[in-house]
């Protein structure tokens, strides 16, 4: 998202097309950015949109959180009719409790003792957006892109995750039209926690597989 | 499950392949906003799901938003064979989404 919000100025500004974009560490982004600028105010101009409209579905786009992807999850881990629908078809199931994804369609994929599940996009960032709102920046990243498919033990590792040998590792290349998530183990000592206790253990980074479920330190005392 | 689905487009053909079935990924010449990465190209995987009718992506980013609409399969891979030097356990699979025309029977 070039801006927080739509502004009115025209771009004889200062743009530095070939100015480094830090947080995406590739120049060319940069010029992306202003043409994702001039485009929208291209836009506005000819009243395709209006600037009032942008900025609403900026703030749809960040009103989604990974607190909806752990009510998923925490209902999945207490009701095993709602675990079976969500694996048949996730986007389905995320509706049927009022959870709406405008991507063509959600898979969930889940770990189990034998099945470690990461995901990732090599090509860009998709990622489900709908759902979950921004990508972390280090999914976006072309180190974690280029080797979380290539050596995934190695980089969950620096997620501090471990994956013993015996359990097989299976990466997602969400480069397509599906959107995934994992969905986790439920962590052992968790049976009294109602769902909402349960969503509140569910990170993003669980959702991505990255890193599994962890009870608060105080709570695993 | 896919919202493009109701969109008006020519007839698209049957799948041609079903779940279990060994496929060769293509390395067709194609420019611009291509969904197959390299590193799956000429290498061979098993179809493990048919995911729907696609408009095809190669298309939609230039504006050509009536089809024809293409099938999708999810393909799983051993890492051992996308990577020589994989690190890892043998057992360890990745998995993408890939279009048929893609595809050729190995």
């Amino acid at each position: 998202m070039p801006h927080d919000a739509p502004h009115g100025h025209d771009h004889d500004h200062d743009h530095d097309p070939h100015a480094p974009a830090a947080d995406l560490g590739d120049a060319r982004s940069r010029w992306y950015e202003v043409a994702s600028d001039v485009m929208r105010d291209m836009l506005v101009e000819r009243q395709v949109l209006t600037a009032r409209e942008v900025s609403r579905q900026i703030e749809l786009m960040e009103s989604k959180s990974i607190q909806l992807g752990g009510r998923l999850v925490a209902r999945a881990w207490t009701d095993p009719d709602f675990r079976t629908r969500l694996l048949e078809d996730g986007k389905a199931a995320a509706a049927s409790i009022g959870i709406p994804m405008t991507e063509a369609a959600l898979k969930v994929v889940e770990d189990t003792p034998a099945v470690h599940n990461v995901i990732v996009c090599t090509l860009c960032s998709c990622y489900p957006r709908s759902l979950l709102g921004q990508p972390p920046a280090w999914y976006r990243n072309k180190a974690y892109r280029s080797r979380v498919v290539r050596e995934p033990r190695q980089v969950l590792a620096e997620f501090g995750t471990r994956v013993p040998d015996d359990v097989e590792i299976h990466v997602h290349d969400s480069n397509a039209d599906l959107r995934f998530i994992v969905l986790p183990m439920r962590p052992a000592g968790t049976e009294r926690l109602d769902e909402a206790a349960l969503a509140a253990l569910v990170t993003r980074d669980c959702l991505i597989g990255v890193a599994p479920p962890r009870l608060p330190d105080v709570a695993a005392a | 499950m896919n919202p493009l689905a109701a969109a008006p487009r020519p007839a698209c053909g049957e799948p041609r392949f079903v779940p279990g079935d060994r496929v060769r990924v293509l390395d067709l010449p194609r420019p611009g906003h291509v969904r197959t990465p390299h590193y799956v190209r000429h290498k061979v995987g098993t179809v493990v799901e048919y995911t729907g009718l696609f408009l095809n992506p190669e298309d939609l980013a230039y504006g050509r938003c009536s089809g024809p609409a293409v099938n999708g399969y999810r393909v799983v891979f051993d890492q051992s064979h996308l990577w020589r030097d994989y690190r890892g356990s043998g057992s360890d699979r990745l998995f993408i989404e890939l279009y048929e025309h893609w595809l050729e029977r190995a």
